[in-house]
């Protein structure tokens, strides 16, 4: 199984045609080509953090400036975000859009990233935050837009969830 | 000495940047020296007013942007002096008003009391060039006019007797102050020629 190098250009694809040119990632295996991407486009402003909590801190400071933002993380990053996600944009009303690598879930082989999989979609549930499975490349520019949209208007933050469909060939 | 004192000391250079303080203690003396439209008041997420000021800094250029930061807030996030260092926003100064103590949960020690953890040092091992720390009103002033000077990433660690205000309160809610601070610092960018970029979405209308 490796990362499917044109759906990872139909998600960078799709981010930049939602007109947002502000990213914070913290890089993990799925989102590998998409930070390349990232990384190489001039046209681009990508922060790594040093763990996922500092890009809801970033994100919020990029919403202040009026400038649209994406976050992209695994879902294990967003367990290590969740105070930031309550207690910063919650509580403030600060939007996030956020696409979360969902690893550990169907099909998944390595068992260190199981228990995460497991728990990722009662957490968000759990913290009202709307979600929704991206798994198709020729859907997906749509769904980040409808996702940024959401977190636009709905002042909250939201997730669309990358999947295996999606990430591995 | 006390955070007050070098919150007032600053206080006329600050009052037109864009400001982002921690929750407490720190956010109360500022506020009760002057709100202002440019101020944001982190009253929860300890940690991130760095993480925020990073996001602020990197889009405005043309802004300096404050850091009102504590000890027991920058140890819940240690990992921003490296990304800091990493992006380098020379429009950003992060002063750590290190008290030695978690004042506003009942005043216990922190890992920095005594001396034990040194703050500057470690801002300047993550790659921080300018990392000073000060115990005198005197150094703190010094060291923020040096660092308003210079046109890069600073950080100023203050060491501060553990007190603070004896009220507590303010005249609006939280997400009141978030949109307010957003609206000012868009009218201060607007004023500089910026013009927002388009938000996907809005142009459909309702």
């Amino acid at each position: 199984m490796t990362v499917s190098y044109e759906n990872s250009k139909a998600v960078f694809d799709g981010i930049k045609a939602a007109g947002i040119r502000s990213i914070s990632a913290l890089p993990e295996t799925w989102l590998g080509l998409l930070l390349q991407r990232a990384e190489d486009d001039p046209e681009v402003d990508l922060i790594q953090v040093a763990k996922e909590e500092e890009a809801v801190g970033v994100a919020a400071g990029a919403y202040f400036a009026g400038e649209p933002h994406i976050l992209l993380m695994q879902n294990h990053g967003f367990f290590a975000a969740m105070n930031g996600i309550i207690s910063l944009a919650q509580l403030y009303s600060v939007p996030l859009c956020m696409l979360i690598a969902v690893r550990g879930h169907w099909g998944e082989p390595y068992p260190w990233h199981t228990r995460g999989g497991i728990v990722t979609e009662g957490l968000l549930q759990a913290l009202n935050i709307p979600y929704h499975h991206a798994r198709d490349p020729a859907l997906v520019a749509k769904e980040i837009a409808e996702a940024y949209t959401l977190s636009q208007s709905s002042l909250s933050p939201v997730a669309l969830l990358l999947t295996r469909d999606l990430m591995e060939v | 000495m006390e955070r007050v004192h070098c919150l007032e000391l600053i206080y006329p250079e600050i009052e037109d940047k864009l400001v982002v303080t921690i929750m407490g203690a720190c956010a109360q003396e500022l506020y009760d020296l002057g709100h202002r439209e440019n101020f944001f008041y982190l009253q929860h997420a300890m940690g991130l007013a760095s993480s925020i000021g990073l996001g602020l800094a990197n889009h405005l250029p043309h802004e300096r942007v404050i850091v009102l930061d504590g000890d027991g807030s920058a140890l819940m996030n240690l990992g921003t002096f490296t990304t800091l260092a990493r992006y380098r926003p020379r429009n950003l100064l992060h002063i750590i008003f290190d008290n030695g103590s978690l004042l506003s949960t009942g005043g216990f020690e922190s890992h920095t009391t005594s001396g034990v953890t040194d703050l500057a040092a470690i801002a300047r091992g993550a790659g921080i060039e300018h990392a000073v720390a000060v115990d005198s009103p005197m150094a703190f002033g010094e060291a923020f006019v040096e660092a308003m000077e210079r046109d890069d990433l600073g950080v100023i660690v203050a060491r501060v007797d553990a007190v603070g205000p004896d009220n507590y309160g303010m005249d609006f809610a939280l997400p009141e102050n978030a949109f307010r601070f957003r609206r000012c610092v868009q009218e201060r960018r607007a004023a500089t020629g910026w013009e927002p970029p388009p938000q996907p979405g809005h142009a459909s209308g309702a």
